[in-house]
């Protein structure tokens, strides 16, 4: 076992992890932070994207132990109170989902996304979020809830 | 369940000691987007994990004295993707590994990772043997260089000596008027694995190609190196006889397999075509630098 400790959603935490231990494991089953979702397991499908060290970062591309002493934002540590973060503001108005399992990991992704690029095109947006799988196929919706949001 | 052992040191040195002694029990982890999938899959089950990404020389981008690039082989696509000029000089090999996976694979995945995982159908692994890209491998009885293309020896297998780690890829100075290009044949847009892989590096004299490099992944056990289309190209105008010279050389080096993706018929042909495609590109960009 390897003791880890890091902060996330500016909270300092810290605990023991076995090296296999996935950082997305650590988060959903040690910090009980349960919004960010394990779609594929393969780093394919984009529901546990988090943020490390202001990185959108696929939570399961990623050992526990390799986050030590990084900084980790999850999908949890968005909202500031009962304020919606813009992008979970624009994803509500324009219906941005609809059963909502690869919402944490799309939401997340589009924060990074207009980091790093404040105003994109929507082919910007789409190529952005190649790696985040909606099985709902609601992308038209998702796209529309960027480019809202990057308005705001 | 078995025991598991992570280490992450900070010198190549004690990395190699490390893998060196575990015998054949470590994998070591880049950007871990190969070995965690395998490890959650069952396929893979390390004794221990050394974890490179806190070698300093892995991670590292630098100019050569000659004026080449020599590439840590920790380095992510993202972080090479963000490098001021390694991408005007060498777009293809960017190209390439930058078609791997998603944004978040990009900002973790390595060259070096896709080389030492050692599948055929490696997208970034084409564009480093047109470049003629150098691998740069240190083990418990030192360093040695080796041709990128000499590496992997088979699907899944490399030429790497037991407790041997990829350090650093060196790319060759560049002439005037030379560029590269890498395009790949999938069913999809995004997101799959290569049915056909091509690569062409060349440099132009006005309209004469002068050098010529080509490589084509996902049509053989490993990535290929097909000097017979180089020298098709090579000393000609890129006219059409020449370019199906050249393509009818692609699909005379290929032994692919039959698969889902693509029939053995289907990657052969297309394997000519994409080497005209790649061809028309790097030409393009060439005469534009």
């Amino acid at each position: 076992m390897a003791t880890v400790s890091m902060t996330v959603n500016g909270k300092s935490v810290s605990g023991e992890v076995e090296p296999r231990t996935l950082l997305v494991q650590f988060i959903r089953e040690q910090l009980h932070l349960t919004g960010t979702h394990v779609g594929c397991d393969t780093s394919q499908c984009g529901a546990c994207v988090v943020h490390v060290n202001g990185d959108s970062v696929k939570s399961c591309t990623m050992l526990a132990v390799q986050a030590d002493g990084s900084d980790v934002t999850t999908i949890e540590g968005l909202a500031n109170g009962d304020t919606l973060h813009p992008m979970q503001e624009a994803f509500r108005d324009n219906h941005g989902l609809q059963c909502g399992f690869c919402t944490p990991g799309m939401v997340m992704s589009a924060v990074d996304l207009l980091k790093k690029n404040p105003k994109p095109s929507e082919g910007e947006i789409r190529e952005w979020l190649e790696g985040n799988i909606c099985r709902c196929t609601g992308y038209h919706n998702i796209v529309k809830a960027v480019q809202q949001a990057a308005q705001a | 369940m078995t025991d598991i052992q992570y280490v992450a040191p900070s010198t190549l040195d004690e990395a190699v000691g490390a893998y060196a002694a575990a015998k054949g029990a470590a994998r070591i982890l880049a950007g871990g987007t190969d070995l965690l999938v395998q490890m959650r899959a069952g396929m893979v089950k390390p004794g221990l994990i050394v974890d490179i990404k806190k070698v300093a020389e892995l991670s590292a981008i630098e100019k050569t004295p000659e004026g080449g690039f020599r590439i840590g082989a920790a380095v992510s696509g993202a972080v090479l993707e963000e490098h001021p000029t390694f991408g005007k000089v060498w777009p293809g090999v960017l190209e390439g590994l930058n078609l791997i996976g998603s944004t978040q694979v990009q900002g973790r995945a390595s060259a070096g990772g896709n080389l030492c995982n050692g599948s055929p159908a490696a997208d970034s692994i084409p564009g480093l043997v047109a470049a003629g890209a150098i691998a740069t491998v240190q083990g418990p009885n030192g360093r040695r260089n080796i041709p990128v293309e000499q590496v992997p020896t088979g699907p899944g297998k490399t030429s790497l000596a037991p407790g041997e780690i990829l350090v650093s890829f060196t790319l060759p100075p560049r002439p005037a008027h030379s560029s590269d290009a890498y395009l790949r044949m999938i069913p999809r847009t995004e997101m799959d694995i290569a049915v056909v892989g091509c690569a062409v590096s060349l440099t132009m004299d006005g309209d004469t190609c002068t050098a010529a490099r080509v490589s084509l992944g996902a049509v053989a056990p490993t990535v290929l190196l097909v000097e017979d289309a180089a020298k098709a190209l090579v000393l000609t105008k890129l006219d059409d006889a020449s370019l199906d010279k050249a393509a009818a050389a692609c699909s005379a080096a290929c032994n692919p397999i039959d698969d889902k993706r693509g029939t053995i018929a289907y990657r052969t042909k297309v394997a000519g075509v994409l080497l005209k495609r790649t061809t028309a590109i790097a030409a393009e960009r060439a005469k534009g630098g």
